[in-house]
């Protein structure tokens, strides 16, 4: 027992005078691990070659809402990087482990990447959907998340109804119907994107599948180009999902100053170049014109200019009794 | 007075039930108790009208309803198979007992996919229930196949213990007495199984009523149609509204607790009628 606990004072001794070991928690949503298995390792070696110090990140995965969830009741997350600025802000409000204003603090929103919602329809588009008009004629069926439940469908819902607002002179109540017909169409109300995505992709339910561009991407890939296409609408949202350092948990840790340096690296070039690849659109405009192949251009509004942000959007839309809730009332 | 203590051959019942108390409080009371402090946020107005919504009514019906007859048919059929179990020696049988135990192993998410798959339209069962018009996935239906899954051994499980410790000689003698095979069945095998198969009945039905992880994938989860209370509650919670999960909460487990403790009741009247005759 002596000797062993020599042994970890002798180790802890010499790895103080040597490297340091760092260990950082990545609190993120579901659409990210491939994304963030490939920055991780770029970031580890740049901090090694920076300060010499090792670090090592784990990351957990899951919905957006549960995962602030589990931050708020005390999940140590250094930093979170989430679908949606409310949830960060429920973390603010309700944890008040960083400060209210903590989207202002890195640049363009503090978002490094975005992405948008597409439509992946299968081969040969049968249906020949276009646009999102194509969405609520009768006999489509359409495949998307609960938006209540996944934040990627909360988006998704968005972009619907900018689209109808635009479509309609800014006529609510025909958005408003809109929305229902579209949902109407809905025969299956996955509670997260992944679920939703195996429902359309392997039991073959459905048309056309609402879906982050990324995991459209994705989709694609893993289960084959040959049978699916994305289809990009003439309009849809910016979706800017955040990433905020959680400043007392850091604070508590001592690594505020690499949990800084982790997300500001994803806006360096390296960083930007792996987010392209994994189809998030990069902020850098230079690894966006190398990528473009990859991004459609189409018309994108965002939710502070359209919708006057999160918090708003989400009572008015999401809330108990709100829009949403109200389609399904009889 | 109050006779709280029988004497009996081992001593230390102050000792095990202290530590019984204890850890029934930590494990079970403390956690409810905080379920019903958080409820009490609400104020009684808002309370009613969570949970009398159209769309929170409709859950209920569904998940109790579902759980209900998913667990009586699970009463016949696990009653079929513990019968089998206990009286017949076959090949496979070591395996056929294991099998039973699946549900209770498998992760219920696991379940939930599987089945989901199984009775998708292009799944090996659904492409043959198709045809007939018959569709389970994203469905009421669905959702009583999935808690019908998980509900099985509960029955299995308490019932064949019962009868393999029932005496054959016991209906040798009501053969010999005269009893037809439906008489031995009802007069002789029925009421010494009785409460095991209660028993089986609540677990069964408590389980069908919570559960969440298999439900999700194989129902379509639409507000009003094939919503369960469990996925009501995982909604509130995402929009971070704990009060109002918890009163959802709170109704699910109080109209249990009446449930099981009416159960137990009827056991607890139909073993002391037997023991007095």
């Amino acid at each position: 027992m002596k000797t062993f606990l020599t042994l970890v004072l002798a180790s802890s001794l010499v790895a103080a005078a040597g490297a340091k070991q760092i260990k950082l928690l990545n609190v993120s949503y579901d659409p990210t691990r491939e994304l963030y298995q490939e920055y991780n390792a770029a970031f580890a070696k740049y901090w090694k070659a920076k300060t010499g110090d090792d670090v090592v990140i784990s990351e957990s995965h899951g919905g957006s809402g549960k995962q602030a969830q589990s931050v708020i009741n005390g999940l140590e997350a250094d930093v979170v990087t989430l679908a949606l600025a409310y949830d960060i802000d429920a973390i603010a409000q309700r944890a008040k482990l960083l400060p209210a204003d903590w989207q202002k603090r890195l640049p363009d929103n503090s978002t490094p990447y975005t992405s948008t919602i597409v439509f992946l329809v299968r081969k040969g588009n049968p249906k020949h959907i276009q646009d999102w008009d194509d969405l609520v004629k009768p006999g489509v069926s359409v495949v998307t998340p609960n938006p209540k439940t996944s934040g990627g469908a909360r988006w998704t819902f968005l972009a619907a109804w900018a689209y109808a607002l635009e479509k309609n002179n800014h006529d609510e109540a025909r958005a408003r119907d809109f929305a229902a017909r579209l949902y109407k169409n809905v025969p299956v109300l996955d509670s997260g994107a992944r679920g939703s995505t195996i429902t359309f992709v392997q039991h073959e339910v459905g048309d056309v599948l609402l879906a982050w561009e990324n995991e459209a991407h994705l989709a694609r890939k893993e289960f084959g180009a040959d049978k699916f296409e994305i289809v990009t609408p003439s309009l849809s949202i910016l979706a800017e999902p955040p990433v905020a350092v959680v400043d007392k948990t850091a604070r508590r840790h001592g690594n505020e100053i690499v949990a800084q340096a982790y997300l500001e690296y994803l806006y360096s070039e390296q960083g930007q170049e792996i987010a392209a690849k994994n189809f998030y659109r990069p902020r850098n405009e230079k690894i966006a014109a190398r990528y473009a192949a990859n991004f459609a251009q189409l018309k994108l509004v965002t939710v502070d200019g359209e919708f006057g942000g999160w918090q708003k959007a989400q009572r008015k839309f999401f809330g108990d009794d709100g829009i949403f809730d109200r389609i399904y009332q009889p | 007075m109050l006779r709280l203590r029988q004497r009996g051959v081992l001593p230390g019942f102050r000792l095990t039930l202290g530590c019984a108390l204890l850890y029934l409080s930590l494990i079970v009371l403390i956690p409810l108790a905080a379920a019903f402090v958080k409820a009490s946020e609400l104020s009684p107005w808002q309370f009613w009208h969570d949970l009398t919504t159209p769309r929170a009514l409709a859950a209920f019906r569904l998940s109790f309803g579902a759980a209900f007859l998913a667990a009586l048919a699970n009463l016949f059929f696990g009653l079929l198979v513990a019968w089998v179990l206990a009286r017949y020696q076959f090949w496979g049988k070591r395996v056929m007992d294991a099998l039973v135990d699946l549900p209770f192993a498998l992760p219920t998410l696991v379940a939930g996919i599987t089945l989901a798959t199984l009775f998708a339209q292009n799944g090996w069962i659904g492409r043959w229930l198709a045809p007939l018009g018959i569709k389970v996935v994203y469905t009421q239906l669905g959702v009583f196949v999935a808690l019908l899954f998980i509900g099985l051994p509960f029955v299995v499980r308490t019932v064949q213990p019962v009868l393999e410790d029932l005496d054959l000689e016991l209906e040798e003698a009501a053969a010999s007495l005269g009893a037809n095979r439906r008489q031995t069945f009802r007069r002789v095998i029925l009421p010494s199984v009785r409460p095991a198969l209660l028993t089986g009945f609540a677990l069964a039905f408590a389980r069908g009523v919570g559960e969440y992880g298999s439900v999700i994938f194989i129902s379509s989860n639409l507000p009003g149609k094939t919503e369960i209370v469990p996925l009501l509650i995982v909604t509130k919670l995402e929009q971070f509204d704990y009060a109002g999960a918890t009163a959802i909460a709170v109704v699910m487990l109080l109209a249990s607790f009446a449930l099981l403790l009416l159960i137990n009741l009827f056991q607890w009247r139909s073993s002391r009628y037997h023991a007095r005759i």
